[in-house]
């Protein structure tokens, strides 16, 4: 199974504001606005897992309860593409 | 205004010798970093006077170019890593050129120097893949334009540039040095089997191949605009890896001419001083046409480069189609 | 060039130069009481130029031109001198500067704390700008502020400012004796009029304020006013600014810090004298 991990920390300046969490992405200079799950996803993938365990992860510890696997591994992909998380 | 500011010798001066500036007066800086930006060299001009006395000023604004600098040097990089992403998948590693190059491999060209779009290499054969895994990851072609399309599948040595839809910077897949239509040909796959990784998917030219490159660049692939940027780029090249073997390598590629013009260019206007040629003295003409204002001077001799240029990658039949079609349009003449 | 004028806006010097000599003259004529660059040196150069050598003489023609240009820039008639200086200046600055965040905004100031008024053309910036400026508060600029992402500050860039059509009577109404520079019709823009800023906004044109309250506004709809939260303010000052990328974390610094320190409000207006006390009651309310 793939596992996941979030860009290291030193590389992200986060600023999280009222609905909306900015992201710096310091080794593409690119500014992304993040709406949830986006950061509850990078908080959960602080330490590397797979889909399943992400799953848990979200449902434990940020109440994602009704989080859905499809929705999730679609957020999760555009995540990699920005380069906001890597494959561990 | 003084005579020193009738052709870009300030800049020149001031790139082969910083400690120069000290001579400058408040209007030498601002005519210095006209001509620095009008040559895309204001980032390279800073980090080479950075330090020296100069007005408070003109320290702040060349901080702010080397900063800029810094910007496009991360955005160069990022850019060259999504394309690694991109084609990974289809076996293909991405061969860097020019500036972005330059970055990658810690080079001293690639230090304040600014960066356009992103170059890559890619085997003849493989072009076809390589497009299609762009076009798969979110990159598209820029206006296609019949003619310029056709113009450059048939003839040019790139694929017509491609832009990345989100990201919106430009691409320009290259399969060979030169286009097909110059008179001098590099053997592209001698240079594509000699690449050096750098490592996250790239690779960079070996180090005679990223001079005789540079050197096919500065005289065959335009009219000699940007002409001092990429003589800079030679100089600092040369400087760095030395001339062993170089002038082989050249021979090889069919620059040995270009090669031996290029070291005295770079010698006379960048280093000591060498004996030039009656032709080298209209290059060095060429070269410095711009004045202390930033304007493009010496309009005879650009046109005369432009046409020159077509004439070098063109037969002259197609060369007088290709300038009636641009003509036409409008398109681009002697800046 | 042939002929050539240098001053100061703010904190940012410009060498202007020209092919012929009525642009420069009507230049140096409404920035008469303006500085001169920083230590001698210009941060930009502005050329206006004729195409062809004929242009100088026959149905001449200027065309823009300096260190940063975008292409295919259209040449316009030599009686729009300023106007192809300022278009010129403002390229400059739109394109090339790396030092301040240039937020596309108006901005008055009072007791050190300044107004930011943002908004797409149309929304009243100038003509908001120059009446509040008649009104005792300190105009800092009508098109562009400074964020300096090192203290926080804003920048004053007090050129002239732009009257466009209806605002060119309202405001020469206001102020019947002010410097106005030749009326220009049928500009791409439509009617346009300078208006030499006043003295008080060229003496302290080089002194910074602190940002104290982000104004939206919008013209034509029924006086109303609403928060903008933070997020909000970020994303369309983002829109705003011509070099937040360039800038780079700088850049994201300068930006994150403001929204979140100053408080943001969208502004409906029916008529000018409406957004005054609108904005006047914000600023104190902030």
């Amino acid at each position: 199974m793939t596992r996941y991990v979030a860009a290291p920390a030193a590389s992200l300046r986060l600023v999280p504001l009222d609905a909306l969490t900015l992201a710096y992405h310091r080794p593409s200079g690119i500014t992304h606005v993040l709406a949830s799950p986006a950061p509850e996803l990078l908080a959960a993938l602080a330490a590397p897992a797979d889909l399943a365990t992400l799953l848990a992860r979200l449902q434990t510890d940020y109440d994602l309860a009704d989080a859905d696997p499809a929705a999730l591994a679609e957020r999760l992909a555009e995540l990699e593409t920005a380069g906001l998380v890597l494959r561990a | 205004m003084g005579g020193g500011l009738k052709d870009a010798r300030i800049l020149v001066d001031a790139l082969r010798d910083p400690t120069r500036t000290a001579a400058l007066e408040p209007e030498g800086w601002t005519a210095l970093i006209a001509c620095a930006r009008a040559e895309q060299l204001v980032g390279t001009l800073a980090e080479r006077v950075a330090g020296l006395p100069m007005p408070p000023r003109a320290a702040e604004l060349l901080e702010a170019a080397r900063r800029s600098a810094d910007t496009g040097r991360t955005a160069a990089l990022w850019e060259a890593a999504c394309a690694a992403r991109a084609l990974a998948p289809a076996g293909l590693t991405p061969i860097l050129l020019k500036g972005t190059a330059y970055v990658a491999a810690g080079l001293k060209a690639g230090v304040g120097r600014s960066i356009g779009d992103l170059d890559i290499l890619v085997p003849r054969d493989r072009i076809d893949q390589a497009e299609q895994a762009l076009l798969g990851a979110g990159w598209e072609w820029v206006k296609p334009d019949p003619y310029d399309d056709e113009y450059y599948r048939r003839w040019m040595h790139e694929l017509p540039p491609l832009i990345h839809r989100e990201r919106d910077r430009m691409i320009d897949v290259h399969h060979t040095v030169l286009p097909l239509t110059a008179r001098i040909t590099p053997d592209a796959a001698a240079m594509i089997a000699d690449a050096e990784p750098v490592g996250g998917g790239l690779a960079v030219l070996a180090p005679a191949d990223m001079i005789c490159h540079a050197v096919a660049h500065l005289f065959a692939d335009g009219d000699l605009a940007g002409g001092l940027r990429n003589l800079w780029d030679i100089r600092c090249l040369i400087d760095e890896f030395g001339t062993d073997g170089l002038a082989a390598r050249a021979a090889r590629h069919g620059l040995g001419r270009e090669l031996a013009r290029a070291v005295r260019l770079a010698d006379a206007l960048y280093g000591s001083g060498t004996d030039l040629t009656l032709v080298d003295r209209w290059y060095v003409r060429r070269l410095l046409a711009r004045d202390g204002w930033g304007r493009a001077t010496r309009p005879v001799t650009r046109l005369a480069f432009y046409i020159r240029s077509h004439w070098l990658r063109m037969p002259p039949l197609m060369l007088a189609r290709h300038l009636l079609t641009k003509w036409r349009k409008g398109g681009p003449g002697p800046g | 060039m042939r002929h050539a004028h240098h001053l100061r806006i703010g904190p940012v010097g410009f060498r202007i130069g020209s092919d012929w000599r009525a642009p420069i003259d009507a230049v140096a004529d409404l920035y008469r009481d303006y500085p001169a660059p920083a230590d001698g040196v210009a941060d930009y150069t502005v050329r206006l130029f004729a195409a062809r050598p004929w242009r100088r003489w026959m149905r001449p023609a200027i065309t823009l031109g300096g260190d940063y240009l975008l292409p295919d820039a259209v040449p316009m008639p030599l009686a729009w001198g300023v106007l192809a200086a300022e278009m010129a200046m403002n390229l400059q600055l739109a394109l090339g500067e790396r030092r301040y965040l240039l937020l596309h905004a108006s901005s008055v100031e009072r007791d050190g704390r300044a107004v930011l008024m943002t908004g797409v053309s149309g929304a009243g910036k100038s003509t908001l700008a120059a009446l509040l400026m008649t009104r005792g508060w300190r105009l800092m600029g009508d098109e562009f502020a400074l964020l300096d992402p090192e203290s926080g500050a804003v920048h004053a860039f007090p050129r002239l400012i732009s009257l466009k059509n209806e605002s060119v009577g309202v405001v020469q109404a206001a102020v019947p004796d002010a410097r106005f520079g030749p009326l220009l019709t049928g500009t791409p823009k439509g009617d346009l009029r300078h208006l030499v800023p006043d003295a008080r906004a060229i003496a302290m044109a080089a002194a910074p304020a602190t940002p104290a309250v982000l104004l939206f506004p919008s013209f034509g709809y029924a006086a109303a006013e609403r928060p903008v939260p933070p997020s909000e303010a970020f994303v369309r000052l983002t829109q705003a600014s011509t070099n937040y990328t360039a800038l780079g974390e700088r850049g994201f610094d300068a930006l994150t810090r403001l929204v979140q320190r100053v408080p943001a409000r969208a502004i409906d207006y029916p008529d000018t004298a409406t957004a005054v006390a609108q904005v006047e009651a914000a600023w104190a309310a902030a």
